[in-house]
């Protein structure tokens, strides 16, 4: 590999991205999933780094599952969008921050559109109009919350309490990075480090002190794909594709996976599990699996905040090998205890892939 | 005292022109950036489909242009209208009154990293087809290994390609990709080769024949399918996922190198003298004759002729034979207008 070779494309893919008063819409899957994620976005923001973050409740959808699922068409996806665009025009903010990778490139992809056919615009905005007397102001910057918080990688570094490193031979960790397909996949100019080697989550692994994993299968799906996983009769599509990325990062050793999409970290992270109990097969050491996180709980990591308040007992894989090998402390017992010390019972465990 | 003829472009179009315009009596004059007569044919090692020498051919030509005046590492700095005469300034200090100019400039070699996916400049075995002729001509290339288990070819990089900027064929490569193959197994007998290609495209006098050679004596695989990306195995070999459309499979094939068949573009350099000249741009990029037809070696102003590849995608066959027609046209321009 020619690390020159990957800077000079990186260099080639900068974005402007402003540094303060951003409004965020969150993402209709990921507080399901990773419940303390957005929440920790919104702390770093707000707490750790005194920036500006806007949210209203009045946020909706972006409607862009439904647009890749064919079930609406994109007049409609538009709509919506327009309206998500007067609630931050009526807030006064014109930095547009969505959590959700799909609703980012549902975003950039309409923002193109009414930019090639302006006329479409217009008859968005009569629409809208039309539909809840609103009008709006396009937003002045679109980006994703991953490259805000890749916008601060350093000034997390900082403060950081823990490096990306194995504390007891001193070695950078090997992180995977996945990068969610509607990043910069439709608009490599989009993204941070655009489509084919991007960087936005190299970039924070690197400020972290680890060590980014380029293994043969790093662009390909991570499973999810609407029209995999969203059809039934696709699932065992599905969880080929993830099988297939396991397989060709399985050399690598990789001590954990970061990724930026609501969907991928969660079927990186649960089909490990349906693989084990398929084939017995597990990927990490010692019969564990390798760890998912999303960036916002790694930085939560970096930044020492309890493995527990960051959600991390509501993966699949465990992640006590990592949290070891970082030197984060964390107590067993309190895994599984909730808000005002609510039990939240022990789930059962799988097999084959060891868990606690 | 002999007629100037000034010829910007120094590779065989240039070469042949001048070749042509001394037996006419001229005196052509060469302007040439680089250090070397010859242009892409000097740094080629075998030419299809006879696998003959391009040094040879180069050689040859030099040795019929020796009194011919040549100016190498030199840029055409201005040039202005003098009537129905040009004054070229070449940055070397030298001003030439001409009353023709050919335009020879060339091509260049698409820029193979533009193809991201590909990973030309990332990844430690992928390198283009112009690397590997300087391979053949006996430079030291890291990226080559010693004994190569499988070698893959990559057709198309940069032509054909909207995204890339550039529809036109580059109409070579895949000739060249095939000769290149042959050449690869006549040093490497055991090394399995796989050509990915859209469609071959062996327009030209036995280039078909060609093509069955590569298949029948030397076992070269043709797979009729776009790479659509490339990664690199823990062991650096390069990984190639394809679509074999013939039988309707994807493919995954690991390979010790791959060598990206890069198209051609126009001459970068150009548009600057095309600026000076108010020459007409086509929209390929490449300088726009005054028809595709009848008029491909004249241009949209009196005096100014051209030859090879500064209009389009050329063969050598097809370069010797325009630079040998502009050499007639000069001379027919300067008999009836002087």
């Amino acid at each position: 590999m020619i690390s020159q070779g990957k800077q000079k494309i990186w260099s080639d893919y900068q974005k402007e991205i402003p540094d303060d008063h951003w409004y965020y819409v969150r993402s209709c899957i990921r507080q399901n999933f990773f419940p303390a994620s957005e929440k920790m976005f919104t702390e770093i923001t707000k707490k750790v780094l005194h920036k500006d973050l806007y949210e209203t409740p009045h946020h909706t959808t972006c409607g862009g599952i439904a647009y890749h699922c064919d079930t609406i068409p994109q007049e409609t996806a538009m709509t919506i969008v327009a309206r998500q665009f007067a609630l931050m025009t009526e807030a006064g903010y014109e930095n547009y921050v969505p959590s959700c990778i799909t609703s980012f490139g549902n975003y950039a992809e309409i923002l193109e559109t009414w930019h090639e056919f302006p006329e479409l615009e217009a008859k968005i905005r009569e629409d809208l109009w039309k539909a809840c007397r609103r009008e709006f102001n396009k937003p002045k910057y679109l980006a994703h919350s991953s490259d805000l918080i890749f916008h601060w990688r350093n000034e997390i570094a900082a403060k950081a309490k823990h490096h990306l490193v194995n504390k007891e031979t001193g070695e950078p960790l090997k992180i995977v990075e996945h990068i969610g397909c509607h990043y910069a996949k439709m608009f490599p100019h989009k993204g941070v480090g655009g489509a084919e080697y991007p960087y936005v989550l190299a970039g924070m692994i690197d400020s972290w002190g680890g060590q980014v994993i380029d293994y043969p299968e790093r662009r390909h799906c991570c499973g999810y794909g609407f029209r995999q996983y969203h059809v039934k009769a696709n699932r065992s599509y599905s969880i080929s594709n993830t099988w297939k990325k396991f397989e060709s990062m399985e050399p690598y050793h990789p001590d954990a996976i970061i990724t930026n999409c609501p969907g991928c970290p969660y079927f990186l992270d649960r089909w490990q599990y349906v693989i084990a109990e398929q084939t017995g097969k597990t990927y990490g050491e010692n019969g564990f699996g390798i760890p998912v996180l999303t960036y916002e709980e790694l930085a939560g990591l970096v930044l020492g905040y309890n493995p527990w308040d960051l959600g991390l007992q509501l993966h699949q894989v465990a992640v006590e090998p990592l949290l070891d090998k970082i030197g984060i402390e964390y107590d067993p017992k309190a895994k599984y205890v909730g808000l005002n010390q609510e039990d939240l019972l022990r789930p059962e465990l799988p097999s084959s892939l060891k868990c606690f | 005292m002999k007629e100037n003829i000034v010829i910007i472009g120094g590779g065989i179009a240039g070469m042949e022109a001048a070749n042509q315009l001394l037996q006419l009596g001229y005196l052509p004059i060469i302007v040439e950036q680089t250090d070397h007569l010859g242009g892409h044919v000097a740094q080629w090692h075998k030419l299809f489909p006879d696998m003959s020498s391009s040094q040879e051919i180069v050689s040859n030509l030099k040795e019929r242009i020796k009194d011919a005046h040549v100016h190498l590492e030199t840029k055409v700095k201005g040039i202005n209208s003098l009537g129905n005469r040009y004054n070229i300034m070449l940055n070397n200090g030298i001003n030439i009154v001409t009353k023709a100019v050919l335009m020879s400039t060339g091509f260049s070699l698409f820029d193979a990293s533009k193809k991201e996916e590909y990973g030309y400049g990332v990844y430690d075995h992928v390198i283009t087809n112009g690397d590997l002729e300087a391979w053949f001509n006996g430079k030291t290339d890291k990226r080559i290994p010693p004994q190569p288990k499988a070698i893959g070819f990559v057709h198309c990089v940069g032509s054909r390609d909207l995204k890339a900027g550039n529809s036109q064929c580059s109409k070579v490569c895949c000739t060249t990709a095939i000769k290149q193959a042959i050449e690869i197994k006549e040093r490497f007998p055991d090394t399995e080769v796989y050509c990915f290609y859209m469609d071959l495209r062996l327009f030209g006098k036995k280039y078909e024949d060609f093509y069955i050679q590569a298949q029948r004596d030397f076992g070269v695989h043709f797979i009729r399918g776009r790479v659509s990306e490339v990664g690199e195995t823990l062991d650096g070999l390069v990984q190639v996922k394809a679509e074999d459309t013939l039988v309707g499979k994807p493919l995954k094939v690991t390979l010790d190198l791959l060598v990206l068949m890069s198209g051609m573009v126009c001459n970068s350099q150009v548009t600057p003298l095309a600026e000076m000249l108010r020459l007409e741009i086509d929209d390929d990029d490449f300088l726009k004759s005054k028809d595709n037809v009848y008029g491909i070696i004249e241009s949209n102003r009196a005096g100014i002729f051209y030859a090879g590849a500064c209009t389009g995608t050329k063969t050598i066959p097809e370069t010797v034979s325009e630079a040998r027609a502009a050499a007639l046209c000069i001379h027919n321009y300067l008999k009836n207008n002087f």
